[in-house]
């Protein structure tokens, strides 16, 4: 892996599941651990929010000797002051998770400084396999546990999947320590996000299965059938290599044997 | 024209019903059973003999089926010609003839087939299309399709994007797309599924290329407000409906009841395509073989599963081997040791997702059955032709499980050698090149 690209990595404040309380959040810190693999000391971890955040000595933790940040409001959008960093200091790859913890959850981040920058975009990034002659080679996280190879060409910005590697775990002394480099910020508030209103969530309605029958004969038969397919094919007197090549090109027509 | 109103003229027999009426006469019953069903009464009304209704049961109870009774009297009553034509059901037609607006839903199309997914954003859809005169919904989908029943989801009119351009990893090509339709229809809302399965990422893109904010994890969407999840699934967040709406599964019900047209939609070719074509940041390598013991049982695509009718262990694992496919296992596969209690399916194992299940040996007790409730297509192995597995199946095989797998395998070797030979081939090729 050559070390003379730059890495960016972009951070923010995740959220416990269950508690609530910030922590490092979960695809952030797969962000960081990846740039840590790919340049080691040498990626810049980025984080527009307040600096006086107990949480990102969580990520300096991970043995980051500096963390730079953008110093504003957390309630302010934090696109604007990424681009003004990302187009002014030479930048490679960037490195962000899918969705944040906090806020509005849309994910939209990567995509709108994609578009700003005019960098293509790899979503749900599992592994960067190699970088060579200004194009790296990743692995996408699909569903399924399946991966798919793509070739992406030097600058872009990846979004990194659960799939990922896990987070190095976060040492407290290391990251006391770490050096903060603090730059001002925006300030630009998010007027939309101010009119929306927020609440808890509410839990979600069970779907319930509604049997439209005319007569209370079938209803019956709707709730105490068992639940036939019926029309399927049976093959019963062919030879077993017909009955193999039936169900193999079944499996090929399905595409499940590539 | 005069014979036909003859013929429709109701012709009474009253030495018939002189006969219908006395029970001890010696023609009762075949006069009876003659004029089965329609019996007008002296008005001409047509009238019902109770005594007729039903059958006598083994206990020599009288019973009634009042669900038959009505299929039957419902054919009868719409008289012989129509007979034919009234056994299939036919919903009722939703027709947009010149839609004034559209709504675009960009399908996930997993395996060439409409998701549930997409299915209940087809039918969310609609509700929001209700909400103005003319508005037709418009379905949008690349790549190959495979499914054949556009018109019962609720789809008004189709733009199928087949090229090749479009398939497997190609956001740019299909932003291209969509961005055309945009300019060309200027659609009412774009809906997507909010779905690891592509929708998400095309419906970001878009928004982002357009600069229109977009509501994420909507799940209750009407004309004017739409609630959304936020802070990872934790607050709901009620907002202004947005013209881009990434959605989130069950938001709405989907179509069941209506007909619709299904009209191809005709796009104009793609500028921004071509010129894009050259300059691609971004290239598909393909998918790459995973290891299919590693993918997790619930997660896996295609599984092969054995039960209590696999008598050779070891062909099994070679046979899930060569095919590529995740194992599965029944409960007494797993008890009697055969098989990881990890891999059992079913009500006490794995609920699994898969869109191809191979049953190799597996009655198809419910228990099972529950576990594979999700699965698409079902193949079942097995000797017994009267299984509950059998019945379930799309396709079954009726035969011993050694013999078919060891055909399988066969099958898959050569075609796995085969395909090899090509992609090394090909890499001579462009070698020499
Ligand atoms: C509380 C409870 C929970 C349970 N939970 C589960 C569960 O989670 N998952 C589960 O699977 N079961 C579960 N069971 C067990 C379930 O009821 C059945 O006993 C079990 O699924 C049967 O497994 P089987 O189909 O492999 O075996 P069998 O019922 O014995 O079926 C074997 C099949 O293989 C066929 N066969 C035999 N020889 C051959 C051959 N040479 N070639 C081809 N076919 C052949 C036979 O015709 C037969 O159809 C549960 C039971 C209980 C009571």
């Amino acid at each position: 892996m050559p070390p003379n690209i730059n890495v960016v990595s972009l951070v923010s404040i995740g959220r416990h599941p269950q508690s609530g309380r910030a922590r490092r959040a979960e695809q952030d810190g797969r962000a960081v651990e990846l740039g840590l693999t790919m340049v080691g000391e040498a990626l810049t971890v980025l984080h527009a929010g307040n600096p006086q955040n107990p949480v990102l000595r969580q990520y300096a933790g991970m043995g980051l000797p500096s963390l730079t940040v953008l110093d504003q409001a957390s309630s302010c959008d934090a696109v604007s002051v990424l681009l003004r960093y990302l187009r002014k200091n030479p930048t490679d790859i960037v490195l962000t998770g899918v969705r944040a913890e906090r806020g509005e959850s849309s994910g939209m981040l990567p995509y709108l400084l994609a578009e700003q920058l005019g960098w293509p975009l790899v979503p749900k990034v599992a592994e960067i396999v190699s970088v060579q002659d200004g194009k790296a080679d990743v692995l996408l996280a699909l569903p399924r546990g399946q991966r798919r190879s793509v070739q992406v060409s030097l600058p872009f910005i990846a979004t990194i999947d659960n799939a990922a590697p896990e987070a190095r775990q976060s040492a407290f002394g290391p990251g006391s320590r770490a050096l903060f480099s603090i730059q001002k910020g925006d300030n630009l508030a998010d007027d939309a996000f101010m009119e929306w209103k927020i609440s808890p969530a509410k839990p979600r309605p069970k779907r319930l299965k509604v049997v439209k029958a005319k007569t209370a004969a079938d209803r019956m038969k709707a709730a105490t059938a068992k639940p036939v397919g019926g029309g399927g094919k049976i093959m019963k007197q062919e030879s077993p290599e017909e009955k193999a090549q039936a169900i193999f090109d079944l499996l090929l027509e399905e595409k499940v044997i590539r | 024209m005069s014979d036909f109103s003859l013929e429709e003229m109701l012709r009474r027999d009253p030495r018939n019903e002189w006969i219908a009426r006395n029970r001890l006469h010696p023609l009762h019953d075949t006069v009876l059973s003659a004029e089965q069903g329609e019996r007008r009464g002296p008005s001409g009304l047509l009238r019902k003999d109770p005594h007729l209704v039903g059958f006598i049961g083994p206990n020599g109870i009288k019973r009634i089926d009042r669900a038959d009774v009505f299929s039957s009297v419902g054919a009868e009553l719409a008289g012989k010609k129509r007979s034919t034509e009234a056994k299939a059901v036919s919903l009722p037609w939703h027709i947009v003839e010149n839609p004034a607006g559209y709504i675009m839903v960009v399908a996930d199309m997993v395996g060439g087939r409409l998701t549930r997914h997409d299915k209940d954003i087809l039918g969310l859809a609609h509700q929001l299309a209700t909400e103005k005169a003319a508005v037709a919904v418009v379905l949008v989908c690349f790549g190959e399709s495979k499914e054949t029943q556009f018109d019962l989801a609720g789809v008004d009119r189709l733009i199928h994007l087949a090229g090749q351009e479009f398939n497997g990893f190609a956001p740019e090509a299909r932003l291209a797309a969509l961005e055309q339709i945009e300019t060309q229809f200027y659609p009412d809302y774009w809906l997507f599924p909010d779905s690891v399965n592509g929708g998400a990422d095309l419906a970001s893109r878009l928004a982002a290329r357009l600069g229109e904010r977009p509501a994420t994890q909507a799940w209750q969407v009407n004309g004017t407000q739409t609630l959304c999840r936020g802070a990872s699934s934790s607050v709901d967040i009620r907002r202004a409906t947005p013209r881009i709406l990434m959605l989130l599964e069950e938001c709405a019900d989907a179509i069941d009841s209506t007909r619709h047209q299904a009209l191809p939609l005709q796009i104009k070719p793609l500028a921004a395509l071509k010129k894009s074509n050259g300059s691609s940041k971004m290239l598909d390598r393909g998918m790459i073989d995973v290891d299919a013991s590693a993918v997790p049982l619930a997660e896996a695509e295609f599984i092969l599963s054995a039960g209590n009718g696999i008598h050779n262990w070891n062909q099994f694992h070679a046979a899930a081997a060569a095919l590529g496919a995740t194992e599965g296992a029944s409960r007494v596969a797993v008890d009697d040791g055969f098989m990881p209690r990890e891999r059992q399916v079913g009500a006490s194992g794995t609920w699994v997702t898969a869109r191809v299940y191979l049953a190799v040996g597996i009655s198809g007790a419910i228990q099972h059955m529950q576990g594979i409730g999700q699965c698409d297509k079902v193949v079942a192995i097995n000797t017994d032709a009267g299984c509950d597995m059998v019945k379930r199946a799309d396709l079954a095989v009726i035969a011993d499980s050694d013999a078919v797998l060891a055909e399988l395998t066969k099958l898959a070797n050569a075609f796995m050698a085969s395909k090899q030979q090509t992609s090394s081939k090909q890499g001579e090729k462009s070698d020499a090149a």
